[in-house]
Parts: structure tokens; C-alpha cells; sequence
């Protein structure tokens, strides 16, 4: 399974990364060698085996629906980069 | 001797007795923090004002003889991950460089209710992603053992304000040992709670399935101490666990009987340096001659606890992190940059992608974007089965090897790292490198088991080792009442460092 | 029915908004119409370290509406994150179900009153939970502004209900969005409302076309923002269309083109092409680690089977079968909502007269309703009062036309029908005296009689006209019959 520079130039796009030619070469050597050591999972013979995804084996953390306050418009928009007193900004989406 | 190498517990009769107060200790400790922060960088940032205050209000609710909490007038130092109200929390990141939540972490909460003074942020790898605090967007940290050297990461921050005498307690995060790991390499004892015992509503996630917040201290009963107050359900916290806390710091001083410690012989076998694996083992001698059974038991899985960690860690990172995008909180990039960009170079890509895309990729650290793209490569289509749920069967075989070893034994006895303290800068360019010094740890993480971290000795460069204790889910009390018989009966843990 | 050249294949994917006052993951409002974030919290606003709590209620209402659609209810079901980066998405991925929804394989009846399609059942591929997104506005001239994001909607609980493609007409899809719109104002799950969104859908529509080669189908497309039962109709009636164009003029057929999104635009009645995005997408579901499984009983199943009032098609049934109405008349009244229907049946029992009742809940009740753009919780006339009326029509003290002056005035007074009758002057005619009236007509009225007897029973509608002017009080009907009588005796 060799990963190549345009796979990885894909995965950057899925996760909003961007990088340069070298930062795109020294992120693709890096992945092929990480990708190398976790491929020895494959030595493993799972068939059997229940996926563990929680550390826990917990159930049915279910909360009343009774509102509380929510946060004061101010507090919420607080933090963000760029807002108007009434709606959080971002640069334009297209398309929609 | 003077008040800031007793211990918490010490402090904590004097100030319950009236012959110190919380502002005399507090200002103890800024002063140390003033006189040799400069050369170890543990805190991001110290909120002096702010502790005195809350020192000065809890000496007068004493006086006044209210009630008072159980670390009343102690100062704890907070890992810069856990959320504080209106004051910034930046998670070792540029990205949250200016961020400041509008609420305080479970955790955060329990110590003000505990009547506990905050001291100040302490400083970590970016997002705890790190095993010697380099990844820090803000700043290096260095060991108080040997300031050339790293603290271990991702608390390394935590680890060393305790080592070098800048607090009393801390607050750590563990995700893949980042509390066991910096204890052991600074010379303090940490410990990781079973996952679900400390609520992490209000710890900014790394690895949801894997993170735990937990204490970092001088010694096992000091850990104790502030273990039974972060301990406790939450229902903020869906993952959080409904079980009574017991009363850790009461029982501490009480041996167990008849103690089984399983031995994991792998754990020696290859790539552990010999002053490390000759410190563990005759820390294992000094249980047997305080009448513990030594048994020596198998994990067969345990070698591949990286690689299922280096799957399952950065799966979970790529979907937490995506938060981080520049629109409701946090960094983002030059707007007018973007649409210059845009205009120049006439691609499809759209100002919002562009804008993600930039502010990523300024704000993030080169190793968070690591595994943002580890992460999301191993969960894309046609990776999925091969990558992350294969990752999820060999944790289901790890946590088995758990549970058959905890029928035979009550804890595991072993290294917390193979190697003391590493060179600053030694493993930066080397990634995988860097992942292997969380062998011995990370498998706790992945079963969801509790781990202690405690010094068993030094090597010949006078640097610490840590010893591992290893308990079942929710059996912390035999984790630190053995801890504590094996502190007893040694000093490595009153040894200090020495700094200017 | 109609002869197309093609056969519609429609599959529907309905978003219903939970009547619930919190939202799925946290304990803010999820009311309509507040200010623009003004209901948002750590947990919906995405901070970091903020954590997911499931709400118990979303949780049951999404099973009673399963059960109602006759799903299986899995007793394991889990969370999961479908990743992608959207500003109305402020956590970058929204907490759904993949792989273990919490109910599968169910179905949902339809049937035409107007004899457009055949009944068909319409079977369900699963309904699940997930949190809505918050909204974007976006600006006239995109690309040049800023997008506004208002988050009080992110975090409201969504139950999707996914069919298999068994529709096969816009009719049809129409059909089953009311029929399940009903269904879930019967369940009082959701406000149902398309114009606020809490009811949506999505069509996945494509075409099979009968070629000398065999049956082709045409890519799928999928067509969002159908905000209304009409649009539904129309949006899929003008997609089968414009594929129907583009395969005659492309040749292109399912598998040669990837799966297109489509959106409605109502205003020019067209579907339009959604920008292609950036990348084809991939959602990277996986497990949510910050909300653990809900694991159900049987004993709590059952409990919310029990729940479970009458619903729609049973009701139909039973007006049908235990109350003699017409399918006509026991659609209308059912699909007027469980009040409606309640009204009739408190009618019908203290009338005493169910075909009666029917007609009159069908006929002058819902129109008024219909005119006064009411529902019948703010009905005039009560179910008893009314029953009055429709008792003296039965005694035969008042004719149908009379009885309707005497509804009006019930309405606008809120009287009993008695009080009303007496204020109107209406009084029962002494039989005799009625049949007194009737001889005298008759003779003076030759050749009406003749008329009749030569078989032309209509001739007879003269003398009720004369016998109202003497009388105003007569019932019609009873002339009628009393002059029928005399001339044929005669």
C-alpha cells in the first residue's frame, strides 16, 4: 500500500490542509513511514474480533429535555474572528 | 527546610492548623516560579493577581471558620488544555492563541470547589500531541534534571513546575502517556485514571476515547490528594462513569496483603537502556521483599500497541480538529490575503475553502498536521477497514490481554520509557521516533486502564526513572496504596534537583 | 393512466425536526424565530472541550415514529460522526447514524382519493437520528460578501426517515410526504411545519426508459430545498422531464455519470445544478467517541408501542367499516388531524346518526373551518351542540336548508340549535294541517297532477313553491311526499 505525493495532496484537501512542494514531500515521506510501522497491524488475524471503539463498555447516558439558559449573543460571538453583533462571518460560500 | 519542598499534604496540615496561610504559600511559590521559570519555561502563563486573590479569599473564609474545601489554600498549576472561564486557554496552539472559553472544565470547577488557588498555565506539545513538549507553539520547556534535556510531553509543563518546586500539584492530560511518560523523566509521580473516572468536559480533545485528565505530584499520598478531587461522575460528560470515589487520600498509607505484581518480560528484552531496566527491576526486588508475589505474565499484543495507537489517536484528532477552522472561534487568516490569492491564481477553489485551507495550515503545528493527515487518511474510503477498524479489533485483543493478566495478578509492575530524558531537539525531525517513547504507555490508554508513574531511581548522568504501576479499570486505590508502600520504603522520590 | 415514455423511480429522504424544547446534544432552546444566536451554548457553538448529552426525549419520539412506521428497533444502536467542513457545522462534522440506525425497515401506505396511482405501500430503508445544521445567508452577490451563520439551529434533533425508491410517480412522492406528514401530526412528534423546516425532503429520482435494447436507467439525481407538498409534485415532475431531454439528447445512463445534486427553485420552477464540489465526498464516518451506545429493552419498546394512539390508515378502516362512511368521506375526515377526527366521532355518537354526522363534519364543518383558516380546537359549535341540530333534522323538524340557516346562526351566537329555531320563528307544521295544505294545492293545481300522473314526478317542485309561501315552515321534503301521495291516490 505505497502512498504517493497526490494521495496526500488529496487527504490535504479533505482536511482543509495546504502545503507547499517541499512541506508536500517531507509530509508524504513522513505518512509513507508511519503508514509502513501501523501496516504490521496486517500481521494480525482479527476476523473474530468486536471492534472496540470506546474504552468503556457503558450505555445510555440520556439527559431530561429541560432547557437551560443559553449563553448571552455577546458571550457566543465573542471568540470569533469576525462577526457583526448578530451573526458569526466567514467568507463567502458558493454555490448554495 | 522551607515550605515549598514540603509536601502537599504537609501544607495542607499547616494551613488546617493556623501556622501558615495560602497567601504565605501561594507568594512561596511565584517567588520560586519568579527565580527559576526562566530557566526551565514549565508555565505559559502565571496568573499571579489572580492566585493571591483567591488565596487571600480562602484565608479569610478560614478565619472566618466556614467550611472549606479539601486542597483549601493549595496551589495547583493547570496543563494549558483545560478550559477556564474568560481567561485564554491555548492548548499550546497559535490556533487558540486568543481564545478564551465562556466556561471552566468539570475538572477546574471541582478544584475552585475544592477551594484550591490556581497558579498559573502550564505549557505542553501542541494539542498534547508530543512526548517532549517541543511542539509548543509558544515555547520550549526544559528538565529540571538537566535543562539540555526535554521534560517529556505532552504535561511537560506539569511535570516539571512539580519537579522543580513551582507547585505543589498539577493538572496533566494523558492520551498515550503524557502523564506517566513527563513524570517519570522529571522524577515526579503521575498518574492516568481509568478512562471515565475524571470527567473531561472542558478538556480540549485530542483523542476523545483515549484522553484522561489526572494528577501530577511529588509524592503517591500528594496524588491521592488531588486524584479525590477530580474524581467523580459527570453528567456533562457521556463517557464519564457513575461510580462512588473512594476516599483515596484516607487509605494511601494502607498496605495491600498479599500483593501479586505481574512482570512483562518483553518490557525488557529489547531497546530499554540498562540503568533504566536495573532501576524497574530492583524496584520489583524491593516489592518482593515487602512481601509481593512476582509472576511473570504475557501480552501478547502489546508490541502493537503504537501502531494501533497511531491509528485510533489521529483518526479521532483529524474529526476533533476540524473544529479549528477559522469561522466561530480561534485564528483565522488575512481575508483580504485570500481574496488576493483568489483573484491571482483563478482556480476553482472557492474564498471559504481557501480560507479554511490557509488558516490550517498557519495555525496548526507541523506535527498537528501530522496526524490530521494520518488521521484522515486512515479513515477515508478504502482505508477505513484496513487502517481504523483493524486498529479497533487489535485494541478489543489488547484490552484482553489485559483482562487475562489482571485475573492472574492485581497490577502490572514495569518501565514508564525506555530511555531517561532525551536530548532537546534529538527526536524533532524523526516522527516515528518520537511515537516509540510512548511503548510502555500507550496500551493503557487503548484498554482504558489506570497507570502510575513513580521514581525508582536515577541513572549514572543523575537523570530519573520511573516506575509503572498498572492497575484494572476503577482499582486506583490498589494503584496508590501500592505506590505508596514502595515510596515508603525508598527516597528517590524527596531527591530535588538542583537549579540556580 | 398517463403515457409517458418513461417510468419515475423515486426514493424520498424526510428530515423531521423532534417536537422537543432542548436540543439533541445539549439543553438549548430549540425554539423557532428567536434572534440569531441567541440559543447557542459551548456544546452547540462546537468550543473546544465542550461535550455531547444525548436527549431522552429525541431519543423516544424517534422510536415511537418508527414504530408507528412499522420499523424494526434495534436494541444497539450508536453515534456517528459524518466529517466535512461547512460554516453551519461549527463542530466540522455532524453527529449522525451510519451503520447501527436506530430502526430499520418499516413501511408506509399511500393511496390516491383521485384515482392517480394504485395503492402502493412504500417501504422504509431505516429512520435514524441527527443533529441539524445551523443556517448560512448568504449574500446577493456571491463571492463579494461575507456569509452570515446563524447557529440557534445547530444541534436540533432530526429524525431522517429513508425510503427505497417505490414511488413511481410525482403523485405518488406527494402522496407519501402528506400521508407521512399526518402520520407524524397523529403521533404529535413534529410541528410539521415545511415553511419553519421542520419538515423537508429530499427525492432521489431517476427514469426507466423502455428502449428496442431493454430498460435503461438514468443517472440518479438528487433534488433538494422542496419546501412544500407542490413542490415536491412539481420539482420531481420537472426532473423526470429534463432527464428524459438530457438522456435523449446524451445517451447517458446510470453509472456513466456520478450522482448529481440538484435544488429546487421554486420561483422559476426549475431544479438547477448545486455547484460540483471541490472533491467527491467522503464523510469519514466513524464511531463517536463522546456518546456512548443506547441499549433498549424490550419492556421499554413496548412501552412506547403503548404510546402509540390511533394513527391514520387504522381509522380510515374503522370509519369505513364500524361507522358506514364512504372511503371518500372517512379520508377527508382523517386527514383533517386526530381533533378532527375526535370531533366526528363525539358527534356521530350523540347524533346517534354516523352517515349523518359524516356528511355534516365533511360538508358545512370543514368548510367554515376552511374559510376561517381555523383548526377545529377553535371551532364555534361544540360536537354536543351540533348533535342537537343534526336531532332535529332527524325528527324531520328541519329541513336541510333551514338547518344550515340554523348552524350559521349557532356559529355567530354560539346558541344551542334549539334557542335558534325558536329566535328564527321556525316551527313545526301540524301534520294535518300540512296535509290539509297539500289537498288544496293539489286541487287547485290541475295540471301539475296531470303532469305526474303522465310520469313527470319533477312537475311536483311547483307546489312546494306555492306551499313555502303559504307556510315558510314546511319541511320540503314532506310536501313533496304528501303531494305524491294524494295525486297518486287520486
Amino acid at each position: 500500500m505505497s502512498l504517493t505525493r497526490q494521495d496526500v495532496e488529496k487527504v490535504a484537501l479533505l482536511a482543509r490542509l495546504k502545503f507547499d512542494d517541499e512541506g508536500l514531500d517531507k509530509m508524504t515521506s513522513h505518512m509513507v513511514q508511519i503508514v509502513e510501522y501501523v501496516d504490521k497491524l496486517s500481521e494480525l488475524n482479527t476476523d473474530d474480533v468486536e471492534p472496540m471503539a470506546h474504552a468503556l463498555d457503558v450505555f445510555n447516558a440520556l439527559a431530561e429535555d429541560e432547557p437551560r439558559a443559553s449563553l448571552p449573543r455577546e458571550e457566543a460571538l465573542r471568540n470569533a474572528p469576525k462577526n457583526d453583533d448578530e451573526y458569526f462571518r466567514v467568507p463567502a460560500v458558493l454555490g448554495e | 527546610m522551607s515550605i515549598i519542598q514540603k509536601t502537599a499534604t504537609e501544607q495542607l496540615a499547616l494551613l488546617q492548623a493556623g501556622e501558615l496561610t495560602s497567601v504565605e504559600l501561594t507568594q512561596a511559590y511565584l517567588d520560586r516560579i519568579e527565580q527559576v521559570d526562566g530557566s526551565i519555561g514549565a508555565f505559559l502563563r502565571v496568573e499571579s493577581d489572580s492566585a493571591l486573590q483567591q488565596a487571600a479569599t480562602i484565608d479569610a473564609k478560614r478565619s472566618a471558620g466556614d467550611s472549606l474545601g479539601k486542597l483549601a489554600g493549595l496551589p495547583v498549576a493547570i496543563k494549558d488544555i483545560l478550559c477556564t472561564k474568560d481567561t485564554p486557554t491555548t492548548c499550546g496552539s497559535r490556533m487558540l492563541e486568543h481564545f478564551q472559553p465562556p466556561y471552566n472544565a468539570t475538572a477546574v470547577e471541582k478544584l475552585l470547589s475544592a477551594d484550591a488557588v490556581i497558579l498559573g498555565r502550564t505549557n505542553m506539545d501542541e494539542f498534547a500531541m508530543g512526548s517532549s513538549t517541543e511542539n509548543s507553539a509558544y515555547q520550549t520547556t526544559q528538565n529540571p534534571w538537566d535543562i539540555t534535556r526535554i521534560p517529556g510531553g505532552s504535561s511537560g509543563g506539569a511535570a516539571a513546575c512539580v519537579a522543580a518546586d513551582m507547585a505543589p500539584l498539577s493538572l496533566g492530560t494523558d492520551t498515550g502517556g503524557s502523564i506517566r511518560q513527563p513524570a517519570a523523566l522529571c522524577g515526579c509521580v503521575g498518574l492516568k485514571p481509568t478512562y471515565g473516572r475524571v470527567s473531561r468536559y472542558g478538556l480540549i480533545a485530542f483523542a476523545s476515547s483515549l484522553d484522561q485528565i489526572g494528577p501530577l505530584a511529588r509524592t503517591v499520598d500528594d496524588t491521592a490528594l488531588l486524584l479525590e478531587v477530580l474524581a467523580g461522575y459527570d453528567p456533562l460528560d457521556s463517557t464519564s462513569v457513575n461510580r462512588e470515589t473512594p476516599a483515596y487520600s484516607q487509605t494511601v498509607h494502607q498496605p495491600l496483603e498479599g500483593l501479586t505484581l505481574g512482570v512483562v518480560e518483553q518490557h525488557f528484552s529489547e531497546g530499554i537502556d540498562a540503568e533504566v531496566a536495573t532501576s524497574v527491576q530492583q524496584a520489583i526486588q524491593v516489592y518482593q521483599s515487602l512481601g509481593a508475589t512476582i509472576k511473570s505474565i504475557e501480552m501478547p499484543h502489546a508490541d502493537y500497541g503504537i501502531a494501533t495507537y497511531y491509528i485510533i489517536a489521529p483518526c479521532e484528532a483529524s474529526s476533533n480538529l476540524a473544529r479549528y477552522d477559522g469561522a466561530h472561534y480561534g485564528y483565522r487568516t488575512d481575508q483580504a490575503e485570500v481574496l488576493a490569492e483568489l483573484a491571482e491564481d483563478g482556480s476553482d477553489e472557492g474564498p471559504l475553502v481557501r480560507m479554511y485551507r490557509k488558516t490550517r495550515s498557519e495555525g496548526f503545528g507541523s506535527e498537528v498536521q501530522r496526524r490530521i493527515m494520518l488521521g484522515t487518511y486512515a479513515l477515508s474510503e478504502g482505508y477505513y477497514e484496513a487502517f481504523y477498524l483493524k486498529a479497533l479489533k487489535v485494541r478489543r485483543l489488547i484490552r484482553q490481554d489485559y483482562d487475562r493478566a489482571f485475573e492472574q495478578v492485581d497490577l502490572i509492575i514495569g518501565p514508564v520509557t525506555a530511555n531517561p530524558a532525551f536530548a532537546k531537539g534529538e527526536k524533532t525531525s524523526d516522527p516515528m521516533a518520537m511515537y516509540l517513547e510512548d511503548l510502555y504507555t500507550v496500551t493503557a490508554n487503548l484498554a482504558g486502564v489506570a497507570g502510575i508513574s513513580l521514581p525508582c531511581g536515577f541513572t549514572s548522568a543523575g537523570l530519573p526513572v520511573g516506575l509503572q504501576l498498572q492497575s484494572a479499570p476503577f482499582e486506583e486505590e490498589k494503584l496508590l496504596r501500592a505506590a505508596q508502600m514502595y515510596q515508603s520504603a525508598t527516597d528517590f522520590h524527596s531527591r530535588r534537583p538542583e537549579l540556580s | 393512466m398517463s403515457e409517458l415514455p418513461y417510468e419515475i423511480v423515486i426514493g424520498l429522504e424526510v428530515h423531521v425536526q423532534l417536537k422537543t424544547n432542548t436540543k439533541l446534544f445539549c439543553r438549548c432552546s430549540t425554539a423557532f424565530g428567536s434572534p440569531p444566536n441567541t440559543q447557542t451554548c459551548p456544546v452547540c457553538l462546537g468550543m473546544p472541550g465542550s461535550l455531547p448529552v444525548m436527549n431522552k426525549k429525541a431519543y423516544f419520539l424517534g422510536m415511537k415514529t418508527a414504530l408507528a412506521l412499522h420499523c424494526g428497533i434495534p436494541k444497539f444502536t450508536k453515534w456517528d460522526r459524518k466529517n466535512y467542513f461547512y460554516p453551519d457545522l461549527p463542530k466540522g462534522y455532524q453527529t449522525s447514524q451510519f451503520d447501527l440506525p436506530m430502526s430499520e425497515e418499516g413501511y408506509l401506505d399511500i393511496k390516491s382519493t383521485k384515482d392517480e396511482f394504485e395503492p402502493r405501500r412504500v417501504r422504509i430503508i431505516r429512520a435514524h437520528l441527527e443533529e441539524d445544521a445551523g443556517k448560512s445567508i448568504h449574500d446577493e452577490a456571491a463571492g463579494k460578501a461575507d456569509s452570515r451563520i446563524d447557529l440557534n439551529r445547530t444541534g436540533t434533533p432530526l429524525l431522517e426517515i429513508v425510503s427505497y425508491p417505490d414511488m413511481r410517480s410525482a403523485a405518488e412522492a406527494k402522496a407519501y410526504m402528506q400521508e407521512l406528514r399526518l402520520l407524524l401530526t397523529y403521533l404529535d412528534v413534529s410541528d410539521c411545519n415545511m415553511q419553519e423546516g421542520s419538515l423537508r425532503c429530499d427525492a432521489n429520482v431517476n427514469l426507466h426508459i423502455t428502449t428496442d435494447d431493454g430498460v435503461i436507467a438514468t443517472p440518479i439525481v438528487e433534488i433538494k430545498n422542496m419546501n412544500s407538498f407542490r413542490s415536491v409534485e412539481r420539482g420531481i415532475n420537472y426532473e423526470a422531464k429534463r432527464q428524459y431531454d438530457v438522456w435523449q439528447e446524451t445517451g447517458k445512463v446510470l453509472g456513466e455519470l456520478p450522482k448529481q445534486t440538484r435544488g429546487w427553485d421554486d420561483s422559476a420552477q426549475v431544479t438547477r445544478s448545486q455547484r460540483e464540489k471541490e472533491e467527491s465526498a467522503d464523510y469519514r464516518y466513524f464511531p463517536c467517541p463522546d456518546l456512548i451506545p443506547v441499549v433498549v429493552t424490550d419492556e421499554q419498546i413496548d412501552e412506547v408501542r403503548h404510546e402509540i394512539g390511533d394513527l391514520p390508515a387504522a381509522l380510515r378502516d374503522r370509519l369505513e367499516s364500524e361507522y358506514d362512511l364512504t372511503t371518500y368521506t372517512a379520508d377527508v375526515i382523517v386527514n383533517q388531524g386526530l381533533g378532527f377526527v375526535e370531533y366526528y366521532l363525539e358527534l356521530a355518537a350523540a347524533s346517534g346518526d354516523n352517515k349523518l354526522a359524516g356528511n355534516w363534519v365533511q360538508g358545512e364543518v370543514l368548510r367554515i373551518l376552511n374559510d376561517l383558516e381555523i383548526g377545529i380546537s377553535d371551532f364555534g359549535v361544540s360536537a354536543a351542540a351540533l348533535a342537537e341540530l343534526l336531532k332535529l333534522i332527524q325528527a324531520g323538524d328541519l329541513d336541510s336548508s333551514k338547518a344550515k340557516d340554523v348552524f350559521t346562526v349557532m356559529l355567530e351566537s354560539g346558541k344551542s340549535a334549539a334557542a335558534v329555531v325558536e329566535d328564527l320563528g321556525i316551527e313545526k307544521v301540524d301534520e294535518s294541517a300540512l296535509e290539509d295544505l297539500c289537498r288544496l294545492l293539489v286541487e287547485r293545481n290541475q295540471r301539475i297532477v296531470d303532469d305526474v300522473k303522465n310520469g313527470n314526478e319533477k312537475a311536483v317542485g311547483a307546489l312546494i313553491g306555492q306551499a313555502k309561501k303559504e307556510n315558510p315552515n314546511v319541511n320540503p321534503g314532506q310536501v313533496r311526499q304528501i303531494c305524491l301521495d294524494i295525486i297518486n291516490s287520486l
